[in-house]
């Protein structure tokens, strides 16, 4: 079988990025509920504030382990693995890029450091300092990253040019004219210049039309995240009445962040879908297979999407319902442009995003009905004793994932053919014109070639386009293999090491910082904690001992104590 | 605050007036500056997780060895991922043509640095010795691939690679393997393995302090010998090395004092003042990447097939007004981080102690 190159690709960068994806929003949503802990504690000086901090940071800390272990591959793949976008994009791309490390991930990983191992090191408030800091550094990095693929998205601030480059002598050397400038020449090879993206405006490149609410959606997705997990293992408590007032205590607390987050995220979401629509029309229908640009445009519910009889089969659909969404049309009756107006090599897959758009909005859905309906039993007070809705909880966090994931599976795959996408040719009066054939056309850019033949690209750049062109399609199948094996690896330890410390619970609340500095208050300590594991049957002599010296093992019963 | 941001960004504009070309050698220093702190800062903690395996007796001991670099490697790493970055900002040609050239390389390193990324993380979490032994060895393993491969890059880069015109890599895997690059690969390890072992000794105490003495010279005397082997071969074999020299003779500073940067290692330990030898080894790492870089100037990836299809400083480079903005952003960015760097150390200063919280 022939390998694909640019289909592994593909493969190769979804698997990633949806790996890695799994991490950020969990790192991102459960770092704003530490600031709060954290804050909370500052102020009230309650122990149990701490008792939640220190439990909720030692899976944080587990969780930003592997976000960072799998956004390094992120950072280089571009290189590897899509060379040719990278040369197109770079200019503008890459900045955004190299801003996220040099502002977030510094941040967040020598700030991380303070919180998870400073606790005997620093004071309260630097310690609440350094949580703040890290919380701030995982949402600079969802900026930058997002910026990067919003302008992708719908590119602005910046305009595609021919290259030049300096021209070298037969021994390498550079040449300089009379003036002794460097002699340059536009870089054109077998009659084609080469061109890419250049910044011309870099805050017009940030805000570009997408960001915004781009952006607020990501969070709001990983808030989504953050607060669902922690309602999704407090429930889990509260079913095994284990630790029982500190999951309802947190469960409090979680339930209105998650509730404000699923409201406003149906908002926002709402707005996203109609920029998605005056940037990228192909994407949103897509999104809802939707063929007809003429008359009503009606909001499929149900039905099999078929791109090659282009309709949508066994359809249950609101009457004018996507008229109304896509242009706030009390009337029910505007059109909206469909695929069959749309070039067919121009139109994206249908069925993924077609499917992965009606499960965001499912999830969606879904929570907001739940909390909402959680607060009203709150307040008849009978929350906590329906066990239905404790495993509707549980539950949550994975659909939360998956929520996350397939959002972001329509916005990328809706996206295709491009990766880099073209804008709309407009009018005036702001109306996309079509061409002869009645088709939507995207933008051209123009140059000359030295000989003045006139040379034109689209203003953009299609997927099949981007991937490198000096890697074989093995290396790329090569990769993928390693790729699944070591993540299905670290998935697997993931789930193993989380559910040991579920298992284990939160600490005894206990006072203050400073306190256990040296290794004699750990014996101290230490016997307590072997009491508390005995307890909880977590204590096994047997596999304790091992070739540690005597010395070690009042060192090895500290407080936390999964962590020898 | 929106005025604030407009005098930012005119300030950007004021960068404008340098022109593309010398805004790309800034670059191009810059880029070496970041690649001088991350082989320094995560070269002793690479360095430490070659040498556990065998300098660390027994699970105390392992833990004291992991734990001097626990609180600060991710940090230390960053400095890569922005080199990354900076490189894909900066020289978006160098970056595609190198990254997807090595691309097997560049995969085994990405395997190498998940490894030692949750080898860390996982270890401590479970008691079981075949578990931890697991871990031990993956750290291992993914500290010593990592350098290796570090180093078989920059023997690459300074042998030049065959490029076609569009300058996309035209080599094969095994051309990358190459006996002077493995060389270099091999010299990459020991360095990190000599530095990290100092650095292990000035962060331990007592007997297990005194056991590592041996170690540091061992590590020094195998570091010295592919020292000079490498310096040799280069003078022959990369004719380039040797020309900017001759062509700026200022620029032999940097060599006489890598030298005498080695021998004062050495002096260093036996007289008992550590602190100095760490000092010196950082000094020595600094040099070489002095070196490799004066090395390669104006090149950014030398051709070894038709030197017109060489990736130059200029050709790789970004927009003038790009190359003007990152230089904001990293004037405004850099002094921040080297502040709160500089906290965080100040933070975890000291010998390791096995906390509460340690792995
Ligand atoms: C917990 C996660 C979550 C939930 C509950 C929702 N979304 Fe979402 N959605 C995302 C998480 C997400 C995301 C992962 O954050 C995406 C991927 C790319 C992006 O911009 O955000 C996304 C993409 C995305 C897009 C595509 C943006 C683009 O292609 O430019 C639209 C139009 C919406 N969402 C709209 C909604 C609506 C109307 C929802 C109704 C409830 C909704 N989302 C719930
Ligand atoms: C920023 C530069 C990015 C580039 C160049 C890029 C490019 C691509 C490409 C080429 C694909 C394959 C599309 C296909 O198979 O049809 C893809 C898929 C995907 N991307 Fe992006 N992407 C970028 C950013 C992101 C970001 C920041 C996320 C967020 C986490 C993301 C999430 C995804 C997801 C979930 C898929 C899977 C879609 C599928 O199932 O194929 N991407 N991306
Ligand atoms: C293709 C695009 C992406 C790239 C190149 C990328 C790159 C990286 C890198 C290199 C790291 C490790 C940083 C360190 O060493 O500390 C990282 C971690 C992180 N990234 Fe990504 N990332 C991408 C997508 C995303 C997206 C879409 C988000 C959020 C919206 C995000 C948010 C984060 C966060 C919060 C972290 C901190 C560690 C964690 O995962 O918990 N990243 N990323």
């Amino acid at each position: 079988m022939e390998l694909d190159l640019v289909f592994l690709s593909r493969i190769q960068f979804a698997l990633t990025i949806m790996f890695h994806y799994l991490f950020p929003p969990l790192t991102i949503g459960m770092g704003v509920v530490l600031v709060y802990l954290g804050g909370m504690y500052l102020k009230t000086r309650d122990p149990a504030y701490q008792q939640a901090q220190k439990f909720w940071t030692r899976i944080f800390g587990l969780n930003f382990a592997i976000g960072v272990a799998s956004g390094i591959v992120m950072e280089f793949q571009f290189g590897t693995n899509w060379a040719t976008y990278s040369r197109f994009v770079g200019d503008v791309f890459g900045s955004a890029l190299a801003a996220e490390g040099i502002f977030a991930f510094f941040l967040e990983s020598g700030f991380l450091a303070v919180l998870i191992f400073g606790w005997n090191r620093v004071g309260p408030r630097m310690h609440f300092f350094s949580t703040c800091m890290v919380s701030l550094g995982s949402i600079f990095s969802s900026i930058w990253i997002v910026v990067a693929n919003s302008w992708q998205q719908t590119p602005a601030g910046s305009h595609i040019v021919p290259m030049t480059r300096e021209v070298l002598d037969e021994h390498g050397q550079r040449m300089f004219n009379e003036n002794g400038e460097l002699i340059t020449a536009p870089w054109i090879i077998d009659g084609t210049p080469v061109m890419r993206a250049e910044v011309t405006d870099f805050w017009a490149m940030v805000f570009n039309p997408s960001t915004g609410y781009r952006l607020s959606h990501v969070l709001l997705g990983c808030f989504i995240m953050g607060s669902f997990f922690i309602l999704s293992i407090c429930a889990w408590y509260i079913l095994k009445k284990k630790h029982v007032d500190f999951a309802k205590r947190s469960f409090r607390g979680a339930l209105l962040l998650a509730t404000v987050s699923s409201l406003l995220i149906a908002i926002n979401g709402h707005q996203q879908a109609q920029n998605v629509y005056q940037y990228q029309p192909a994407k949103l229908a897509a999104f809802e297979g939707h063929y007809e640009s003429d008359g009503s445009a009606d909001l499929t519910l149900f039905g099999i999407p078929d791109a090659e009889a282009e309709t949508v089969h066994a359809r249950v659909a609101i009457p004018g319902g996507l008229s109304f969404l896509v242009h706030d049309d009390l009337s029910f009756s505007k059109p909206v442009l469909g695929l069959d107006q749309i070039r067919p090599e121009h139109r994206p897959p249908i069925w993924i995003p077609f499917i992965s758009w009606r499960l965001m909005i499912g999830i969606g859905t879904f929570f907001i009905l739940l909390t909402l309906f959680s607060y009203f039993l709150l307040w008849k007070g009978t929350l906590f004793e329906k066990r239905w809705i404790m495993w509707a909880y549980v539950a949550s966090a994975g659909l939360a994932v998956v929520a996350n994931q397939v959002g972001w599976v329509a916005a990328e795959v809706g996206r295709q053919p491009w990766i880099v996408h073209p804008p709309i040719v407009r009018g005036d009066d702001g109306n996309p014109i079509l061409d002869e054939e009645g088709y939507l056309q995207y933008k051209m850019v123009e140059a000359a070639l030295p000989d003045g033949t006139p040379y034109q690209r689209y203003a953009g750049l299609s997927t099949e386009d981007g991937v490198s062109k000096a890697v074989a399609a093995e290396h790329v199948a090569a990769s993928i293999v390693m790729f699944l094996f070591i993540y299905m690896l670290l998935g697997a330890v993931w789930i193993f090491i989380l559910n040991k410390k579920i298992q284990h619970g939160p600490d005894p609340p206990e006072e203050g910082f400073g306190e256990s500095k040296t290794v004699n208050m750990f014996r101290l300590e230490g016997d307590r904690e072997h009491q508390h594991r005995a307890d909880a049957g977590l204590w096994d002599d047997t596999v304790q001992r091992d070739d540690t010296v005597q010395r070690d093992d009042t060192v090895q019963k500290t407080p936390g104590g999964d962590h020898d | 605050m929106i005025e604030a941001v407009n005098d930012l960004t005119l300030f950007a504009d004021g960068f404008l007036s340098l022109s593309r070309n010398s805004l790309a050698n800034i670059w191009f220093l810059l880029l070496a500056v970041l690649l001088t702190g991350y082989a320094i800062l995560d070269g002793f903690d690479l360095g430490v997780g070659i040498l556990h395996p065998f300098v660390a007796r027994n699970n105390t001991e392992r833990r004291l060895v992991m734990n001097s670099i626990g609180p600060i490697w991710d940090g230390n790493e960053v400095w890569l991922v922005t080199f990354g970055g900076a490189l894909f900002a900066a020289f978006p040609e160098a970056y595609a043509t190198v990254f997807s050239g090595f691309y097997l390389p560049l995969m085994l390193l990405l395997f190498a640095l998940i490894l030692r990324a949750v080898s860390l993380e996982f270890r401590g979490k479970v008691t079981s010795n075949a578990w931890r032994h697991l871990w031990d060895s993956a750290f291992f393993l993914g500290s010593c691939l990592a350098t290796f491969l570090f180093g078989v890059a920059v023997g690459n880069m300074m042998l030049g690679v065959p490029l076609d015109p569009h300058h996309e890599y035209i080599g094969t895997f095994l051309s990358l393997l190459n006996p002077y690059s493995i060389v270099v690969g091999l010299l990459g390890v020991f360095a990190f393995a000599l530095h990290g072992s100092i650095f292990l000794y000035l962060k331990t105490e007592g007997d297990f302090q005194q056991h590592l003495r041996p170690v540091m010279w061992r590590m020094y005397f195998v570091f010295a010998a592919l020292f000079v082997v490498v310096t040799l071969w280069t003078t022959f074999t990369v004719p380039r090395a040797v020309e900017t020299l001759h062509a700026h003779p200022w620029l032999w500073v940097v060599p006489i004092l890598n030298v005498l940067a080695v021998l004062n290692i050495p002096r260093a330990i036996s007289k008992g003042i550590e602190g100095y030898a760490f000092i010196s080894s950082s000094c020595v790492i600094a040099a070489f990447v002095v070196l490799f870089i004066t090395a390669l100037f104006p090149f950014l990836v030398p051709a070894s097939n038709d030197i017109s299809n060489s990736l130059t400083i200029l050709n790789a480079s970004s927009s003038e007004k790009t190359l003007g903005i990152m230089l904001l952003i990293a004037l405004i960015g850099m002094p921040c981080v080297i502040a709160y760097s500089a906290v965080i150390y100040w933070t975890f200063r000291g010998k390791v102690k096995l906390e509460e919280t340690s792995y």
